[in-house]
């Protein structure tokens, strides 16, 4: 087998702080002063070198290889280095050390619509955005009717692309980089574009591409997607390779760690930190599944789970009212929710307050919890994002659709289609 | 397959020209964009491109023959200095756009790899078509004044030439110092306007002593200006020496920036 991709102990760094980048003349100017101030008064030169510039390692010592025809995934959280390799790979950034072998043509779907200009036509937009990617004049031409064709522009391909719709105009600018012809294709998220239709056509065209022998490096925080897409997946972690293997497995060590990260069980022993006052204090706060998980594996959408909370409560007779909201990454809150009986008053002991949501209810995505408990509507305890949880997404019912399931919540709801017949003439 | 290798490359490197050639298509693309969108929704058009030599030379022409008297080698002092003014205007309009050219498109530079010399040669080739506008006014309005060009006109070519060669040297400089110092896009007007009354625009090469005259050329458009009036006008006096010193001073200019301009190059998109 041919090596397509080798990467040998690629590093990149960059500077911050005041050598890295310098916006006007003057620091520099500034800085060239200082060091040369210091140098003349015979510092050590190294340690000048490292209290003028802080270091930040955005790849180290990074080493691997792709056969050709490889069909490879990159996960990461974000900021762990995956655009910076890409960058490297697609050679607009050069690395610090190590070396980066290829054998053919790398193009990238990294930003698709690069180069647009909105005052020139679709036709224009083609030769140009083809050109920026790499493509000559003729190679263009050769590929103009079916790059046309898959961006389903039709007659308004001769209009300036500021009047296109967005969803036109990401069509067209996919369309170009999908008929690139390269033997390595770097693909950089963007399966998110368009509609579901147009996704599973995007999404079809790269199986294509893959199918044709090329190389493929996908980088993509859906997981679902780089499960179902790449046989090999690279985690990427702090700008180091944290587990290189087959997709099943390095996608589930990673859900592993990621979940771990989450507060998704919090148990206070020690009373004098746990959240609280005189009259409350807590003692657990815990989001747990109803079905029987591998140790460390996620919940997943179609799961019903518990929400609970355990408190003691230190006044004799209160009648207190214990609610809960859960809220998500974009701070909507998704629902609330509290006791459906009317509150009797308590004896001074623990309680516990325990809410159950459905499986099939809740999206996937990221989750924080709020606990208030109230008295006669008054606030006697309110703990803000005591828990934070993720559900991720399910597998199921994709049929081959791996975009972001829209809203809030993802009901499984009750769905029929059936034939209408024909109906007949009025006679 | 092509085996490409990719190391960190340190200190000075060799200005990939072969890359560029490859690229041809890509600077082609560029120059038409640059011109369909600079003169799309004008109602004027490409005639935008005759306004500053014509405006420059009607003002020109009256500070200096009417405020204060210039000698204009014999020849009316509007079409004496209409002819400096043309390559002029080319200068003036190309060496901005050449020295913005990286940091304008930032969006392209961190996102997409393509020769990142293709920026500042598309800029300065661009504006040549204004150039030919204008060229074609140019000769129009001498033949109505009676002044047809010879077949000393051809030799505007390789003036012209020089007049790239200075931008793209000067341009793609300042274009790769931009990146890192923004203190560059404060500079360029104040260079551009100085640099008039450093060649021989308003005046005539003629008003320096001999002796030194050549050394006018080390100003490159010193003598793309006084070859377009020799070409043009057909001024006695042979522009050979001037232009001699100005070729070559472009072509120092232009190497020494190409290798300026590869030594910054592999940090703009981490800079930009």
């Amino acid at each position: 087998m041919t090596i397509a991709i080798e990467a040998r102990n690629l590093s990149k760094r960059y500077l911050i702080g005041e050598a890295g980048a310098h916006k006007s003349l003057r620091e520099a100017l500034a800085l060239a002063g200082r060091r040369f101030a210091r140098n003349a008064l015979q510092r050590d030169a190294a340690d000048d070198h490292t209290a003028l510039r802080r270091e930040f390692w955005a790849l180290r010592d990074v080493s691997f290889q792709v056969r050709q025809g490889e069909v490879v995934g990159i996960i990461g959280d974000n900021g762990a280095g995956k655009s910076t390799l890409l960058k490297i790979l697609s050679r607009i950034t050069e690395p610090t050390e190590g070396e980066l072998r290829f054998r053919g043509r790398i193009g990238s779907l990294l930003e698709v619509g690069t180069g647009f200009h909105p005052e020139l036509t679709g036709r224009d937009n083609i030769f140009l955005s083809g050109a920026i990617l790499g493509m000559t004049r003729a190679e263009i031409m050769r590929r103009y009717d079916e790059i046309v064709a898959f961006s389903e522009i039709g007659d308004f391909i001769d209009t300036p692309v500021k009047r296109y719709s967005s969803g036109m105009y990401m069509r067209l600018a996919f369309a170009v980089a999908a008929h690139l012809d390269v033997d390595i294709l770097l693909i950089d998220e963007v399966l998110a574009v368009g509609d579901v239709r147009f996704q599973r056509k995007c999404l079809s065209r790269v199986d294509k591409i893959a199918g044709a022998g090329k190389t493929i490096i996908f980088v993509s925080h859906n997981l679902v997607a780089v499960q179902s897409i790449c046989p090999r997946t690279i985690w990427i972690d702090h700008g180091r390779i944290v587990s290189d293997g087959s997709s099943a497995d390095v996608v589930k060590a990673f859900m592993r760690v990621g979940h771990l990260q989450r507060e998704g069980d919090r148990v206070w022993i020690d009373p004098e930190t746990a959240p609280g006052n005189a009259r409350i204090r807590l003692r657990r706060a815990c989001v747990q599944p109803m079905t029987e998980l591998a140790p460390g594996a996620p919940m997943d959408t179609r799961m019903p789970f518990r929400i609970f909370f355990e408190y003691d409560n230190h006044v004799p007779g209160a009648r207190l009212n214990a609610s809960l909201s859960l809220v998500d990454s974009d701070d909507i809150v998704v629902f609330s929710a509290g006791p459906t009986r009317e509150v009797q008053p308590q004896a001074v002991a623990s309680y516990r307050e325990e809410c159950l949501v459905p499986g099939d209810l809740m999206n996937d995505g990221n989750y924080r919890v709020t606990i208030e408990i109230r008295e006669e509507g008054k606030l006697v305890l309110k703990c803000p994002h005591i828990l934070t949880f993720d559900i991720a997404d399910s597998s199921d019912f994709r049929f081959g659709w791996y975009g972001k399931w829209q809203g809030v919540v993802r009901p499984m709801l009750d769905w029929k289609t059936t034939q209408v017949p024909e109906p007949k003439a009025a006679e | 397959m092509k085996e490409t290798i990719i190391r960190p490359t340190r200190g000075w490197g060799t200005p990939d020209l072969r890359e560029l050639w490859d690229s041809r298509d890509l600077i082609r693309f560029f120059v038409l964009r640059d011109v369909k969108v600079r003169y799309r929704q004008t109602f004027f058009g490409a005639i935008w491109a005759v306004v500053p030599p014509l405006f420059t030379m009607i003002i020109f022409t009256f500070v200096f023959t009417k405020v204060v008297s210039v000698p204009s080698e014999g020849m009316p002092y509007w079409a004496f200095s209409l002819c400096a003014l043309t390559p002029w205007s080319y200068f003036v309009q190309a060496l901005p756009s050449t020295a913005n050219s990286v940091v304008s498109s930032v969006g392209m530079v961190s996102k997409v790899y393509f020769p990142r010399l293709v920026l500042p040669v598309t800029a300065s080739l661009g504006p040549l078509v204004d150039l030919a506008v204008a060229f074609l006014f140019l000769v129009i309005a001498l033949a109505f004044a009676g002044i047809l060009p010879g077949p000393r006109v051809i030799f505007v070519i390789p003036f012209t030439l020089i007049a790239v060669m200075t931008v793209l040297g000067v341009g793609s400089l300042f274009a790769a110092v931009n990146v890192l110092y923004r203190d560059v896009k404060h500079v360029v007007p104040l260079a551009t306007q100085l640099w008039l009354f450093a060649t021989p625009v308003v005046y005539p090469s003629s008003m320096v002593p001999e002796s030194v005259r050549p050394l006018l050329g080390i100003n490159p458009m010193a003598g793309v200006v006084e070859g377009y009036r020799w070409a043009l006008l057909g001024a006695p006096a042979d522009p050979w020496a001037l232009v001699a010193v100005s070729a070559l001073s472009a072509t120092v200019i232009l190497v020494g920036a190409l290798f300026v301009f590869r030594r910054i190059e592999r940090v703009f998109a981490d800079v930009i």
